[in-house]
């Protein structure tokens, strides 16, 4: 349940760079944009089933470990899309290495 | 976005006006080696794009923006036509 | 957007003040198959589907993209009724 609710609502994501899409045909907005294939990976770094195709600000290549916003709002912004931009997905970020405290025993009270 | 394939359509007459003349298709997500992943969804057409084919879709508040009119309900919808997926060393 | 089958209607009279008016009906999912997926969700209703007519419906926040779901706390509501899908040439449903 907590799980689901993380998913859901983490719009930033850790994510490796596995191939790319190659398109003519699109929307008039995505020309000259590189789309990137990512897989969504967990923060210990361990694959997710989930695959996204996000536009690329970092110049991130195949292998590569990224910081990705996945949220439409963030993304617009991000490539100064104006109102109408349709994009969701976007790597704004190369993640060199990720650090996972392991806290101590919860203690609530005395 | 998404990788998806064109694998039917819907014909809908009645429904709500902002979607009026929009072209319906069911596609089935695919993952990064074009093998099927998930459940079937039946998205909108920007790209007229034909049964078979890749496409990459949008999901969310963001399918409502390609099309004619932009305050419609459409919560899947196709952006673009793949030619060419690569993953490592292979092309597709 | 999902396939679905109205199944039935819900009725509330305590309720936020901005959905006063906004008809609701219970779906239920459907496969390409035009068989019952499983789940099932209540939606708002724009054009005035009934009972055992097969949808189209949306989730999430483009929900709210319709005049009757506007700035409304709504996250399904109906896009059109369904004539008929086919599936690789294949004829799926077509509407009696």
């Amino acid at each position: 349940m907590l799980l689901k609710f993380f998913e859901e609502n983490f719009k930033m994501k850790i994510a490796k760079i596995i191939g790319t899409v190659v398109s003519t045909l699109k929307l008039e907005q995505y020309t000259g944009e590189k789309m990137l294939l990512a897989r969504i990976l967990n923060p210990d770094g361990s694959d997710t089933p989930e695959t996204v195709i996000a536009f690329d600000r970092c110049q991130a290549g195949e292998g590569d470990v990224v910081l990705m916003i996945d949220e439409g709002n963030s993304a617009r912004q991000t490539l100064q899309a104006g109102p109408t931009g349709v994009v969701r997905a976007v790597c704004v970020g190369y993640i060199d290495a990720v650090h996972i405290h392991k806290s101590p025993a919860a203690s609530f009270g005395a | 976005m998404n990788l998806g394939r064109v694998i039917g359509t819907v014909i809908s007459s009645r429904k709500v006006e902002s979607l009026d003349g929009v072209k319906l298709l069911i596609v089935q997500p695919l993952d990064e080696n074009l093998k099927d992943s998930g459940g079937p969804v039946v998205a909108c057409d920007s790209q007229q794009a034909g049964p078979g084919q890749v496409v990459t879709f949008i999901g969310g508040r963001e399918a409502s923006l390609p099309l004619p009119n932009p305050f419609n309900p459409s919560d899947a919808t196709v952006t673009s036509i793949v030619d060419e997926v690569s993953v490592g060393n292979s092309k597709q | 957007m999902q396939l679905a089958r109205v199944v039935g209607t819900v009725v509330a009279t305590r309720k936020d003040e901005k959905m006063v008016g906004v008809p609701f009906l219970v779906l239920q999912d459907l496969d390409l198959e035009n068989r019952p997926a499983g789940g099932s969700i209540i939606a708002a209703d724009p054009i005035g589907a009934a009972r055992d007519e097969v949808v189209l419906y949306s989730k999430g926040s483009s929900a709210r993209q319709t005049e009757i779901t506007r700035d409304r706390p709504n996250d399904a509501v109906i896009c059109g009724i369904v004539d008929q899908w086919e599936v690789g040439g294949e004829e799926k449903y077509r509407k009696v």
